[in-house]
């Protein structure tokens, strides 16, 4: 019987597909509603992403930025279940989670401030609902729990998006804010990108379950397994997620299948020392991109000319962001101190004094 | 002006608090209908509702995120960790979460939660409840460490805690609960964060110490006026920030000076007290500095408690030590 009843639950957590990898549509019934205005900014956005992955690499290798998480591969998963929210939702990133931060509102120059380590990085503009960057993992999930019952509690029709990734799900946190956010029928969204490998550690070696969607179930919350290279998938599942949390059903776990094509970080990570070269170009033929840009195409939706105008618009805010990023002020010690508290406390005073002097202020 | 203990000082800041400001929530572990498992919220959910003092699934870090989640949405969350000892399940969402929110954000976000914890040894509880971990929260950039010594203090220290726009941890010692009552006015009052009290005059020695640790002091000082040596002592209130300025002009004034805790010698704070004094009033003294803490075990099991913490006669002994260095 406990078998059987295993099984039972892993039939319900079947990966959810809308267009296949050649771009083909293989579940009409789930199509979500975009109209063609929305299905080619959904492509522009993740075009311009790859670009700036891409540049940003390069940036990152000639010392002229710092930490970094890329996330080719990855930007059907981070940028159509962000297309799935309002502009009032609150966003809780992870470190890899940039793109969704900046299509959010948080500008790019800000972005590069925050691989250098510079503390403007971390001054989300008043306008923007997000926290910053994540590095715990799987902290943001129970801060998720209480911006979500914040939002409740205040009576607004707004929802948390939470981002992690496989490896989170093996933490404490990323239970007790599933768990929390069920309890209150909290408005919140899980997004838990499973790119396969936490750094080395493959997801097999995370979890004996089947799927991580169906850790849902323990908290008595939605959960659902998505295609994650595949845009449409992903927006539908996180838009009807968005749907159940304001109209008060509760929160929601989507897990997206996916895969970076890249490092872990810039920071000298190695991945020929625990993927195959095999698996990932079995994966780099899913890129959602290709698939994305093939539907278009047969709909007559994307041109060759929408491309190039988007990579060039890519290149060239990201020179203009990196030339905002040069133009801000050095980082000083003085302005740490000023910022620990809201009120320096006396011994913060004291060597306040010392840096202003030490730093020329 | 009422009677009251500190567990009553206690409620009636919340309380208070409630009363005042819509945006302050309480809540953690049984603090709901069964008023916290010492009864510091009793009467507040039926007071307020259930949308403003509320219970949590039992578990520590997810209280802490949640706090600051809240803390996010403008709200004035005080949280209880229902015995001090469990902190540590807590101890990312405090130190690394909310006591960096500010700086990690260039200043934009702040965290104003009070985190409520009882501790403190003398009750005879089981393991992991009592413990003083007040030392590794004095390491914690970016919070604030409050501990008071009687009634009156822990309700003006109390509501000063949740009106501030800082994380502070709130420490309630078990002992002093219901151990005494006095006068606390029922209005509203604050006493300042990160200021020092000279709980009592004297001239020739400095007693410097927090919690729990003030009344047994007082009782070695008035042992110490048989004997002619008239002591000071100062009751730190908060031990993070640090009032060095109270420190420094009482050391500097009697030359002499004790520190007592009741954490471990490894433990507590007596150690950075014993720093500051080095730095800003070395040449004043006329012996080295004192230490009363109790030994570097573990906390001990109950029946070893009477013995490992320190006492009155502990503290006489050590200040003739220093008075006649």
């Amino acid at each position: 019987m406990p078998a059987k009843n295993l099984q039972h639950i892993e039939d319900n957590f079947e990966m959810l597909q809308i267009l296949d990898k050649e771009g083909k549509v293989v579940n009409d019934p789930a199509m979500p509603e975009l109209s063609d205005g929305e299905l080619k900014e959904l492509m522009r956005r993740m075009v311009y992403t790859r670009i700036w992955d891409q540049r940003a690499l390069s940036l990152n290798r000639q010392g002229r930025l710092g930490f970094y998480a890329p996330v080719a591969g990855q930007e059907a998963s981070m940028l159509a279940s962000e297309f799935a929210m309002e502009k009032e939702d609150w966003l809780l990133p992870s470190y890899r989670d940039i793109p969704q931060l900046v299509w959010h509102g948080y500008p790019l120059y800000q972005a590069f401030l925050y691989s250098r380590g510079h503390f403007e990085g971390g001054r989300i503009p008043k306008d923007v609902h997000a926290v910053m960057p994540q590095i715990i993992i799987a902290a943001q999930c129970t801060q998720t729990a209480g911006i979500a019952l914040g939002l409740k509690k205040r009576g607004r029709k707004n929802v948390a998006f939470s981002y992690f990734g496989d490896g989170a799900t093996s933490q404490g946190d990323f239970y007790e804010g599933l768990n929390f956010a069920g309890v209150y029928k909290a408005p919140a969204v899980f997004i838990c990108q499973n790119n396969r490998f936490a750094i080395s550690v493959p997801v097999e070696k995370q979890t004996a379950a089947g799927t991580l969607a169906q850790k849902a179930v323990a908290a008595g919350i939605k959960g659902i397994q998505v295609d994650g290279m595949d845009p449409l998938a992903v927006y539908a599942a996180a838009k009807m997620a968005r749907e159940r949390a304001i109209q008060g059903e509760g929160p929601t776990l989507i897990e997206t299948l996916t895969y970076r094509y890249g490092p872990h970080t810039m920071a000298g990570d190695d991945p020929t020392r625990y993927r195959t070269k095999e698996l990932t170009s079995e994966w780099e033929q899913r890129d959602p991109l290709i698939r994305f840009r093939n539907f278009l195409q047969s709909l007559g939706l994307w041109s060759q000319e929408d491309e190039e105008q988007t990579v060039n618009q890519a290149k060239e805010d990201v020179a203009q962001a990196l030339k905002k990023a040069d133009q801000v002020q050095k980082q000083k010690v003085s302005d740490l101190l000023s910022i620990m508290y809201e009120h320096p406390t006396q011994n913060l005073q004291e060597q306040l004094e010392e840096y202003k002097k030490k730093e020329g202020i | 002006m009422a009677q009251m203990t500190m567990i009553q000082a206690i409620t009636d800041a919340l309380r208070t608090e409630l009363k005042n400001n819509e945006n302050v929530l309480v809540f953690g572990e049984d603090v709901a209908k069964n008023g916290g498992v010492f009864r510091a919220t009793e009467g507040l959910y039926n007071e307020f509702g259930e949308d403003r003092v509320f219970d949590t699934p039992l578990a520590e870090s997810g209280i802490g995120g949640l706090a600051l989640g809240l803390a996010l949405q403008e709200y004035r969350p005080v949280m209880e960790i229902q015995f001090f000892g469990f902190v540590f399940e807590a101890m990312d969402a405090i130190a690394s979460q909310m006591a960096r929110i500010r700086y990690r954000s260039g200043g934009v976000y702040q965290a104003p939660v009070t985190i409520r914890a009882p501790f403190g040894g003398g009750v005879k509880t089981p393991e992991l409840h009592a413990d003083n971990l007040e030392g590794l929260f004095y390491e914690c950039p970016g919070l604030k460490v409050v501990i008071p010594s009687n009634p009156y203090d822990a309700k003006g220290l109390l509501i000063s805690s949740i009106r501030d726009n800082d994380p502070v941890l709130f420490l309630e010692h078990m002992k002093l609960y219901r151990s005494f009552r006095e006068e606390v006015p029922e209005q509203d009052y604050t006493v300042e964060l990160g200021k020092a009290k000279v709980a009592k005059e004297g001239k020739d020695i400095s007693i410097i110490t927090y919690g729990a640790m003030v009344r047994t002091s007082l009782k070695a000082a008035d042992l110490l006026k048989a004997e002619g040596i008239d002591a000071e002592v100062i009751d730190l209130r908060t031990i993070s920030p640090l009032d060095t300025e109270t420190i420094t002009k009482s050391v500097q004034k009697t030359g002499r000076a004790v520190v007592v805790q009741e954490a471990q010698k490894q433990a507590g704070i007596a150690a950075h007290v014993i720093a500051e004094i080095n730095d800003r009033a070395l040449l004043y003294l006329e012996a080295p500095v004192g230490r009363v803490t109790s030994p570097d075990t573990v906390f001990p099991f109950a029946a070893a408690e009477d013995v490992w913490l320190p006492n009155e006669k502990d503290i006489v002994e050590k200040v003739k030590a220093i008075i006649h260095f």
